[in-house]
């Protein structure tokens, strides 16, 4: 194992052994190891967030045609540095009749929520924080905490557009993690597994060809978790203020802001992971450092993706999202997770007896899935072509927006 | 002291403290927060105790739903939040002696346990419980019953709710 194959894995062994030196017993010197590696594994978190608001502040100006941040560094690269001691310079105000412990708590919360996932997220095959058996559950649990801090601020705010806002935000995230849970029920089925890493090991075939629906939904319905456009109902600036943020200010505010940023990057990650083969890549079983640079590759796909949909599409109304998800995403994802249980049955009676070549089983096991993938696709639109507006109805006749007045006779003569 | 019992008693302690706050706080919000705080603790017990998934389906279920719901119904009954007077009422006494009662017979019952003061045993290599724990839902020898019946019965209550809240067509 050398530092250049394997870094992160020959560093925490050097540590080890200089602990160990030390005449530490084996269990303490594991439990520093594990407290470090948490502690690099958050700041890099927040590191990336400094590098992901640029990218995300620059990208949307390309889209809209503008320039961005191009005053500090090259191409405004350092722009977040100064944005960063402005906000920490700021005063903090705590509103009248605030509850002050959940009011203060709550940002931390929003942060610590999404940076939890990080500690499953498999970097590469021997860079992963835990490898609990139960990643995917884990996922979701974490998720649920970020729920908890938006009600939180929204609650102890003092403030009713706070407290609309934390409302819209349970209907929207509640509602939107049944979607979400269901789409990855359909990996765990095909990988037999919940680890996450070993899901990633699972994937001979990226799991976005082989169950692309499951894909879709996951990505959607993680887009509305993290409450951004077109999703960002809680939010709404026109409606609401700034929903459960209200009241929040400086380095508070900051840390929504970070924790907002934090999550759509990890949900880049987790549907790179989960669907698009994570570290897997041509040598990065024997190289984890190529697996590391393949996974940073994906992620950086999906999040362009990402910044592309909150910048391409308007807000959503609320019935409009509510809709969406109850009568669209749900039933879809239930009817694939039944499709999919019946077709790995049925696979797994019908593969062994066909004589395959040992590499080409999953190819084929891949491509029964996405025809069946794409026969329900075809059946779910042709179903909702009974929905679709048919032309738009006329109100009135149009009228001319403005005429000039007939000049008055003294003016012509 | 090893690493696992420093977390564990720093746990222990988080949680009953917070559990206690649960019936003395006086705003009904703060208890449900305090609740989840408990709720919490116990989800780290299990991760102790080596089952990962009972830790992480304790926080989606009672974090991640059952509180979230606790906060949402108490938020919307604002006026009711605050809670004035004593908490107490001339009866306190028994009460705590019914309850000390109860801490002293369970803790003497469980001493007299076989195997109370045994360690647990390692959890065997190449076993997963995850798997294990299906394996036993589902199979007839096992809690496929108790399953179906709970299955079934979470279903009744789904129907209900959609019947309850159907718009009757006029």
């Amino acid at each position: 194992m050398g530092f250049l194959s394997d870094p992160i894995n020959f560093i925490a062994g050097w540590l080890e052994s200089i602990m160990l030196g030390f005449g530490w017993s084996e269990t303490i010197v594991t439990t520093v190891l594990k407290f470090l590696g948490a502690g690099a594994v958050g700041t890099f978190g927040f590191a990336l967030v400094i590098f992901t608001i640029w990218l995300e502040r620059k990208l949307y100006a390309r889209i809209q045609d503008r320039l961005g941040p191009n005053r500090v560094g090259p191409w405004g690269i350092f722009q977040t540095f100064p944005d960063m001691i402005k906000i920490f310079t700021k005063e903090y105000i705590t509103p009248d009749g605030a509850d002050k412990v959940i009011y203060n708590l709550a940002p931390i919360i929003s942060v610590s929520a999404v940076l939890l996932i990080w500690a499953v997220i498999p970097f590469a095959p021997t860079v992963i924080g835990t490898d609990v058996n139960v990643g995917v559950l884990y996922v979701v649990a974490v998720g649920a905490m970020g729920t908890l801090s938006i009600i939180m601020a929204g609650f102890s705010s003092n403030n009713k557009y706070a407290m609309l806002g934390a409302f819209r935000a349970v209907a929207q995230m509640v509602s939107y993690e049944v979607p979400m849970v269901l789409a990855l029920l359909v990996p765990v089925l095909l990988g037999r597994t919940m680890g996450i890493n070993s899901l990633v090991a699972s994937q001979e075939v990226w799991y976005i060809v082989v169950a692309p629906i499951a894909a879709f939904i996951f990505f959607t319905s993680s887009m509305a978790e993290t409450g951004r456009a077109p999703f960002d109902l809680l939010e709404a600036e026109s409606e609401l203020v700034a929903g459960y943020q209200t009241e929040y200010s400086g380095l508070k505010f900051g840390m929504f802001y970070v924790g907002e940023f934090l999550h759509a990057f990890t949900i880049s990650a987790l549907t790179a992971t989960l669907f698009l083969g994570g570290w897997r890549g041509p040598g990065s079983e024997t190289f984890p450092i190529l697996g590391i640079v393949y996974f940073f590759i994906k992620t950086f796909l999906m999040y362009f993706v990402v910044a592309w949909i909150r910048i391409s599409l308007p807000r959503l109304r609320i019935d409009q999202m509510l809709n969406f998800n109850w009568k669209f995403l749900t039933p879809l994802a239930l009817v694939l997770l039944i499709a999919t249980a019946l077709l790995e049955k049925v696979l797994g009676m019908v593969l062994p007896g066909l004589n395959l070549v040992e590499t080409a089983v999953p190819w084929v096991r891949a491509a029964a899935h996405l025809v069946v993938n794409l026969l329900l696709l075809w059946g779910v639109f042709s179903a909702l072509r009974g929905y679709q507006v048919k032309g738009r109805k006329i109100v009135g006749n149009p009228r001319p927006v403005a005429v000039a007045p007939e000049p008055p006779a003294s003016v012509i003569s | 002291m090893a690493p696992d019992q420093i977390i564990f008693i720093l746990v222990a302690i988080i949680s009953l403290v917070a559990a206690l706050f649960v019936v003395t706080s006086r705003n009904l919000i703060h208890s449900a927060f305090w609740l989840i705080l408990t709720l919490f603790g116990v989800a780290v017990l299990y991760v102790l105790l080596q089952a990962g998934f009972f830790s992480v389906v304790q926080v989606i279920v009672y974090i991640g739903a059952i509180s979230i719901l606790f906060i949402f119904a108490v938020m919307l009954t604002r006026n009711v939040m605050q809670d004035t007077g004593s908490q107490n009422n001339a009866n306190w006494w028994v009460g705590a002696l019914i309850a000390l009662v109860f801490f002293g017979g369970l803790t003497y019952m469980l001493l007299g346990v076989p195997g109370f003061d045994a360690k647990a045993p390692e959890m065997q290599a190449g076993i997963d419980p995850l798997r294990q724990l299906g394996m036993e839902l589902v199979s007839p020898d096992g809690y496929l019953l108790p399953f179906e019946l709970a299955s079934v019965l979470l279903v009744a209550a789904m129907i209900g709710a959609i019947y309850v809240s159907w718009e009757k067509k006029r």
